[in-house]
């Protein structure tokens, strides 16, 4: 029976090994400066890591042809880590210990990044992060930074935005809000912001409950939500949960002065593509449109190169979401090490302490924590849609950012739910 | 109409709709688990696989995604036959189906996903038919025909499997070899070509799935894993090898769910439904419709 259960689990392993090998390795050159990292290249956060992947092959193609950093090549060591947290500490050990990469950069999101964290501290290394929220708060790490527009305090900043949003621009201010919140890291602390910022604000919580991300149909709760007759719908998303929530939305009529929060999914162009004109309206955290307000110095180079071979790597048609945000992880990286001339953990994470970095998403400076110093959440609104067409999300005027003020480009446009 | 029964009927109609596609997503597994006793772990990602297909062939030819479910189930019949032939080969000859098995179909399940994976990306994939962003409105039940649609037409294909395994001699032989395979060998049916041409329809019927999956909700390669759970939830508290017990398993597993979701919150509902599955085999092991050993 032992011997069963030996080979019968060999075959899993076997199974498990044969997917890392699906995104091996790319091949050595001469001396070159490797940056290694894990990447959910399959499972359920495939789709933001391989998009990923494209951004970080961009950034090293035009270091490359700038003639390399120190003078030398650069090149990317990647692993598939299957959106598996598990897989993720002894991918960084391999990385650091068996193909003894220079530097190491994080996967995306929380999850997959706060696993690489023990291994990358023991190793001393200097760790850039992509799109992680709030991961140093518990380890405390002074190597680590973070690309993300969260910023040091998400519970006093995420939600700020849309309230200010609704307390500014809705004719009359509203009097309750309903928050309603899928169970994971991300969208637990985005609700407990808005839990939070409404109740100082004296914002009646019609409705305050989570939903299991294995939910299939969301018609029955947004009709109890519906229900409460909140002013503001306040809803921390993932994909596919977004595009759930927002089908359910529109079969149930659901019209309210303010409706969205912070869903992830209308960021990406194959849910744009579908829900086309349900998003309208919609006021939802995002981290870049293209308005003219955020036309930041290399951001429209960087696009035409992605979206020129997006199709052909099967990723998101547009990289209107993290996608600039790993390219500019890695203009941290190059930044730093041409100002320290060489690759030195402790002088590396001393410079992106002491620096401001001009990336194509904005200037950065990182606070003690290795957070953004100063947060950027936007908050968005969809307007003007009449169908699935992706043209027109590579134009201003589609995605307007409504907050904050000083990348402001449009007004609100209310109810949600309202015809076009 | 009072709004808490507006929002009880409105729970039970959307269950109901919900339980339909579930009764499709296990109605296969009925076959191959409940009556060929293999533990096909695959056969949320071969709904999945079938999904994707659906998305390309409805594209291609401008048809509805339900149509195109139909089309393409005769091939997905093929791929069933052969991976029972595997499975067969290696497992089954030599009695070592139990745990290799189980591994064998969990294997089968992640080349599925990572192949889907690289064949199409890890995008999301939709084909919207034209009903897809309509509801109908009776009184104050909402009846959405992304719901309606894929439900009535998983339960009709379900009818029809019902029909072919009660009234043709080789469905009645599907339903012996589940009992004793043995007595069919005696009766000179082979036993292996039963269950191949048995599994062979389960994974056609994942396959017809698949399209009542896209109808509801845009498909990723890992879609499959949230299934997992519920229909083998389904078909136990079903009976195992009851096709009826599965569809109403499968009703009242949406019933509980959106109900439960309606009025004590979302986060309630799979431990609830789950609960409700332990409670039945608590007092009916052999689940709603099976029969006692």
């Amino acid at each position: 029976m032992s011997d069963l259960t030996r080979r019968g689990f060999g075959r899993i392993a076997a199974g498990m090994a044969a997917s890392s090998l699906a995104a091996p390795a790319l091949a050595q050159s001469a001396n070159p400066i490797r940056i290694g990292y894990s990447m959910s290249l399959s499972g359920g956060l495939a789709a933001n890591g391989r998009s990923s992947v494209l951004a970080h092959k961009i950034w090293m193609e035009d270091t490359n042809a700038r003639g390399g950093l120190l003078g030398r090549p650069v090149e990317l060591v990647y692993y598939d880590d299957q959106s598996n947290p598990g897989n993720v500490p002894a991918l960084y050990t391999k990385l650091i210990d068996v193909d003894k990469v220079d530097i190491v950069t994080s996967p995306y999101a929380t999850a997959m990044i706060a696993p690489a964290m023990p291994v990358v501290m023991q190793h001393g290394m200097c760790f850039v992060t992509l799109f992680g929220a709030g991961v140093n708060e518990a380890f405390k790490y002074d190597r680590h930074f973070s690309m993300n527009v969260t910023g040091d305090n998400i519970k006093e900043t995420y939600a700020r935005g849309f309230l200010e949003v609704a307390y500014k621009m809705l004719p009359t201010p509203p009097r309750s809000i309903a928050i309603l919140a899928v169970d994971n890291d991300f969208a637990q602390r985005a609700a407990e912001s808005a839990r939070y910022l409404s109740r100082q604000r004296g914002l009646r919580i019609a409705y305050d409950r989570s939903y299991p991300p294995t939910t299939v149909d969301f018609t029955p709760t947004l009709r109890a939500v519906q229900a409460t007759r909140p002013d503001l719908f306040f809803i921390a998303s993932y994909p596919p949960d977004s595009n759930g929530i927002l089908r359910a939305a529109s079969e149930l009529r659901i019209t309210a002065p303010i409706f969205g929060g912070g869903m992830v999914g209308p960021q990406i162009a194959a849910v744009q593509a579908q829900l086309g004109p349900i998003l309208n309206n919609l006021v939802n955290w995002d981290v870049y449109s293209p308005e003219p307000t955020m036309k930041f110095p290399g951001v429209e180079a960087f696009h035409a190169k992605y979206r020129a071979r997006a199709q052909e790597e099967q990723v998101d048609l547009l990289g209107n979401y993290l996608q600039p945000y790993a390219y500019a992880q890695m203009q941290v990286v190059e930044q730093a090490l041409k100002r320290v001339g060489k690759i030195d953990q402790a002088a590396l994470a001393a410079d992106m302490h002491a620096n401001e970095f001009r990336t194509i998403v904005g200037d950065i400076r990182f606070s003690a924590l290795g957070e953004w110093a100063q947060d950027r959440n936007l908050i968005v609104q969809f307007q003007g849609i009449k169908d699935g067409d992706l043209e027109k999300y590579k134009q201003p005027g589609t995605k307007v950012i409504l907050y904050p003020e000083s990348l402001r480009s449009g007004t609100l446009r209310t109810p949600y739910g309202a015809p076009t | 109409m009072d709004p808490t029964l507006s929002l009880l009927l409105n729970g039970i109609v959307s269950g109901l709709l919900l339980g339909g596609l579930y009764a499709a997503a296990a109605s296969g597994l009925a076959v191959s688990f409940g009556m060929l006793d293999i533990v096909n772990i695959a056969h949320p990602a071969l709904m999945v696989a079938g999904a994707f297909l659906v998305v390309i062939l409805g594209t291609w030819l401008g048809i509805d995604p339900l149509l195109a479910a139909l089309l393409q189930a005769p091939l997905f019949y093929l791929l069933g036959v052969g991976i029972y032939v595997a499975y067969h080969h290696f497992f089954e000859r030599r009695g070592d189906e139990a745990l290799q098995g189980l591994a064998f179909f969990f294997g089968v399940m992640f080349i599925i996903e990572v192949g889907l994976v690289m064949a199409f990306g890890p995008e999301q994939r939709f084909l919207d038919p034209w009903y897809g962003f309509v509801t109908l409105r009776l009184g104050e039940i909402d009846l959405p025909l992304r719901m309606l649609v894929p439900a009535l037409a998983a339960l009709a294909a379900i009818g029809l499997l019902y029909l072919y395994l009660q009234r043709s001699f080789t469905g009645l032989a599907i339903a012996a070899v589940a009992q004793d395979p043995e007595a069919l060998r005696l009766m000179a049916v082979n036993p292996v070509r039963i269950k191949r041409l048995a599994f062979g329809l389960s994974v056609a019927l994942a396959a017809v799935a698949g399209g009542a999956l896209v109808v509801v909700q845009p498909v990723e390669p890992s879609s499959g894993q949230i299934f997992i759970g519920r229909v083998f939830a389904i078909c136990i508290m079903g009976g195992m090898a009851s096709l009826l017990g599965t569809i109403l398993a499968a009703l009242a597993f949406g019933v509980v769910e959106n109900v439960t979701a309606t009025f004590y919150g979302p986060s309630w509902s799979p431990a609830v439904a789950f609960g409700w599955l332990l409670l039945v085999l608590a007092f009916r092991p052999q689940g709603l419709f099976g029969k006692a050993a």
